[in-house]
């Protein structure tokens, strides 16, 4: 996970020659190239020494076949098929030319370099490999019109790449790229190549189709789930229904009994039924007798956290932002606005269960699962097992909804757990209500915030405080520094807005023990709604529009204030609407792109909120795929509306009191929003893409709702009961 | 005693409980599985085949329940016309992304433009409200069954 929010742009001045990019004979004989893409490897030991560690790789074979070999994973997000157009459109090549595999662990070739930095996340897929794998393209195909060069012994500048082959307009000649690969990889690797401008994009910039859809229509795509490895046994399981409980005692006499059952395991704090297939299994599950210990935790409430982290808030934290003196400043303010908000924990609901299918032998383990941290999930399982890594071999899958879930390997130390006491492979499949029940959730925030206004009702002091878990503190200890990390305050400092006098600090509170992670658009899902709630709430204590109001502060944000104008316009802002319907604003910077959201929503008499219509702008620099920038901002907006109408899990008795989609809903079809999705052209550095939706389309809704209604939520989700008319 | 399923037109004799879920049986036992599992509950449709002409959730259809009528999965709904028809569709919007809930949508889509040929908004609400697509594609599923609807054929 890279961690800062500027890679494209810093990356330009690290990316030398000899830090990203080797050549060399490939096993098949032609010319592999080894690219290092600025990932994870940024904080770690060996970046630090300049050591080269590639993470990607492409192979150009004799058959013609060009092989991408890269860290990051599909998970819907269309990086299957934006980071192959980046290397097609500099090498010359047709999309359909360049073939994608899974990066094993297993593979000797492989193994080693990949190790330690694969996980997709934060949305950086393509801010990492923009400049690295077109240069890479680049420098594959001034290598093999080299090679070509050579041997027609003629100036390699009259010669010509174009549609996978090396031209020779002078005398006609013309070889594909496969007859020059062998030759190619003997060629130095060039020092400077020259990238296309784009205005000779082909691919860049066009609406490819996706690779992976086909499969995704007729049932053949593979998710973790479907591994079926010769002789798999199916396992569900019951965890401690109290987090940090255990088991006391079992009668599992019925549960034996079930027809197709072979086995209970019993584990520390769960137990699992496993069986000849699924249906037994959770027959096998409903007929087991279990008495918890339910541990320390038996008597915890949300309102226990909430209280907590309130507490936090009224002392000293982490300074993650200071202009000026917003203290100073504050008491010189004409008007302030003292507010608490408040946003709950959230489970992924990823639409494939957690699952993992493991075999465990004497020499080793085998395991199938979809995963967004391969290396880490290689990791765990050879801790959990007490192997060494190289002894565990992980087949990737297609992922059935990421979020942020599958970053985590709780799964699958849980499914090795259990399949260490079988004599064969099984497959841990969850219910819905273990995924809901036992998820890794999207932190509690509580935010307490002032802001002061002068008499014209310009900001002139901002002061946040706010509590919550870090999650990079669990998942990237090095990363969290001086009680602060990237993630957390992204979205509540470096704001668009001129502010004069600024103030932010974090105080971090893990909740006692719920384990949390991260979760689509992960610290801007907090802090853009508090934001973005907070300048509304400005302008109508300054009693002007939101988008005037907004628009006035952009000085500094031009990219930012062209957003925020075009959604503004293509939403018909200030348009005259039926009562009890309203339009809301939301603008962000966040993940290295700009986007504004307008949501118009209808509040019902009975307080009942339908999001209408969503319009939103975005700038995210060049932009690769402009069909998977559309898809993914439907996407996660539809994702944050499923969050601003119903997205809270809640404890009670240390217990979730959510189990499946009837007391944890989705957005259905019927409820979900048109949406209309503009794309500002910029040649800038692509920013990130899957996750920007969501962050910015809650607080839309929240000032949709103000303006429908005049009352302001300060905590998600939408209670309809606070908005019943009177 | 073995049950006779009929599924994608090929008999199969299956030696399970009569309350297994055909879900199961379809994809532990059998390995189909092009149609997924999604809560077990009928909340959201992942699971959706088709029962002669009927999409109906194989997580709570047990297979003592499904007596002579023919199964149809999302390994050959392409054979029927409207299957045939939606899965194109979905290849021109682009409709997938993590592409987990599709089997399911595209069992549902299939059936309703089976038996409304030119379904409305409503007919598309509520044929389709039963299958949640956390990736949220429901502006393309929706695009995607207005053009199967007017694609002739």
């Amino acid at each position: 996970m890279t961690l800062t929010h500027t890679a494209s742009e810093s990356t330009a001045a690290e990316l030398s020659r000899r830090s990203f990019l080797r050549a060399g004979v490939a096993a098949s004989g032609g010319l592999l190239l080894s690219v290092s893409l600025p990932f994870a490897t940024r904080d770690s030991a060996a970046a630090a020494s300049g050591s080269f560690e590639p993470n990607a790789f492409i192979q150009i074979g004799g058959d013609n076949r060009i092989v991408l070999t890269m860290p990051y994973v599909e998970m819907g997000q269309g990086t299957y098929t934006s980071i192959p157009m980046l290397i097609a459109e500099e090498l010359e090549v047709d999309l359909k030319q360049v073939h994608l595999e899974h990066a094993p662990p297993n593979d000797k070739l492989y193994a080693n370099p990949l190790l330690g930095v694969q996980a997709t996340g934060n949305s950086n897929a393509m801010r990492g490999a923009w400049l690295p794998m077109r240069k890479a393209g680049a420098a594959a195909k001034t290598m093999l019109v080299a090679a070509a060069a050579k041997r027609w012994d003629v100036d390699p500048a009259s010669c010509r790449a174009q549609n996978g082959e090396v031209h020779h307009a002078a005398s006609g000649r013309s070889l594909a790229y496969g007859a020059l690969a062998a030759d190619a990889a003997l060629i130095p690797v060039p020092d400077n190549v020259k990238l296309k401008s784009p205005a000779d994009f082909k691919l860049i910039g066009t609406p490819a189709k996706r690779l992976d859809t086909p499969s995704k229509i007729n049932g053949t795509a593979a998710y973790g789930i479907d591994a079926r490895p010769t002789g798999v046994k199916i396992a569900t399981l019951a965890q401690s229904p109290v987090f940090g409980g255990r088991v006391k005692r079992v009668d599992d006499a019925a549960a034996k009994a079930v027809n197709g059952v072979r086995q209970i395991v019993q584990l520390d704090d769960a137990v699992a039924v496993v069986a000849d297939h699924m249906g037994a299994a959770k027959k096998g599950l409903a007929a087991l007798q279990i008495e918890w210990d339910e541990g320390p935790h038996a008597k915890l409430a949300t309102a226990d956290i909430a209280r907590e982290l309130e507490t936090a808030t009224t002392k000293p934290g982490a300074v993650a932002q200071n202009v000026g003196d917003a203290d100073k400043a504050m008491t010189s303010a004409a008007t302030k606005i003292d507010a608490t908000y408040q946003l709950p924990f959230l489970a992924h609901a990823t639409m494939e269960p957690m699952n993992c299918t493991v075999h465990v032998r004497p020499d080793g383990c085998e395991i199938w699962v979809g995963t967004q941290a391969i290396t880490r999930v290689q990791a765990a399982a050879a801790k959990a097992l007490g192997m060494p890594p190289d002894r565990v071999v992980v087949h990737n899958h297609l992922i059935g909804g990421g979020f942020g879930r599958r970053l985590e390997a709780d799964g699958v130390v849980r499914a090795v757990e259990i399949a260490r006491q079988v004599d064969a492979p099984v497959k841990v499949i969850w219910t819905r209500e273990e995924d809901v029940q036992h998820d890794m959730y999207r932190p509690y925030w509580l935010d307490r915030i002032s802001v002061g206004l002068d008499a014209a009702g310009k900001p002139v002091a901002w002061n946040n405080r706010f509590a919550g878990s870090s999650v990079i503190a669990r998942w990237a200890p090095p990363a969290f520094r001086n009680g602060l990390d990237p993630d957390t305050t992204e979205g509540a400092i470096d704001l668009v807005y001129d502010i004069p006098n600024f103030h932010v600090e974090y105080v971090r509170v893990e909740p006692p023990g719920i384990p949390t992670a991260f979760w689509r658009s992960v610290g801007p899902s907090h802090n853009v709604f508090v934001t973005e709630s907070v300048i509304d709430e400005m302008a109508a204590a300054a009693k002007q529009d939101p988008l005037d109001y907004r628009r006035a502060l952009l000085g500094k944000s031009p990219r930012a204030k062209a957003v925020l104008e075009l959604a503004a316009q293509k939403a018909g802002w200030g348009d005259k609407l039926p009562e009890r319907h309203g339009r809301g604003i939301s603008l962000q910077f966040v993940f290295g792109s700009y986007l504004a959201q307008v949501a118009e929503v209808e509040v019902g008499k009975d307080g009942a909120v339908r999001v209408r219509r969503v319009v939103c702008a975005m700038d995210c620099g060049s932009v690769v795929n402009p069909d998977t920038v559309q898809a993914q901002l439907q996407s996660g907006i539809n994702f944050g509306v499923t969050a601003a109408l119903y997205g809270e899990i809640t404890l009670k008795d240390g217990r979730v009191g959510q189990s499946n989609f009837d007391s944890y809903q989705m957005l259905r079809i019927d409820q979900a929003p048109a949406i209309e999705v503009h794309i500002v052209k910029s040649s800038e550095p692509p920013g990130g893409m899957g996750e920007t939706g969501t962050s910015g389309s809650v607080p839309a809704i929240a000032n949709a709702i103000f303006a429908a209604t005049g009352k302001r939520l300060r905590k998600m989700p939408v209670d309809p009961a606070l908005l019943k008319q009177a | 005693m073995p049950f006779q399923l009929t599924i994608n037109g090929a008999s199969h004799s299956v030696d399970a409980d009569g309350d297994t879920p055909l879900l199961w049986v379809l994809r532990d036992v059998l390995g189909m599985t092009g149609t997924k599992f999604g809560c077990g509950m009928a909340l959201c449709g992942a699971c959706t085949v088709h029962l002669d002409d009927t999409a109906v959730r194989s997580c709570i259809t047990t297979i003592d329940s499904v007596g002579e009528s023919k199964i149809t999965t999302i390994e050959a709904v392409g054979t029927t016309p409207a299957g045939k028809k939606i899965q194109q569709a979905w290849l021109d919007h682009e409709v997938p992304q993590c592409g987990y809930c599709q089997s399911g949508q595209i069992m549902s889509a299939s059936a309703l433009l089976a038996s409304k040929p030119q379904p409305t908004d409503a007919d598309i609400d509520d044929a389709m409200s039963g299958n949640i697509c956390r990736c949220g594609t429901y502006v393309r599923i929706r695009e995607a069954i207005k053009q199967a609807a007017q694609s002739g054929g």
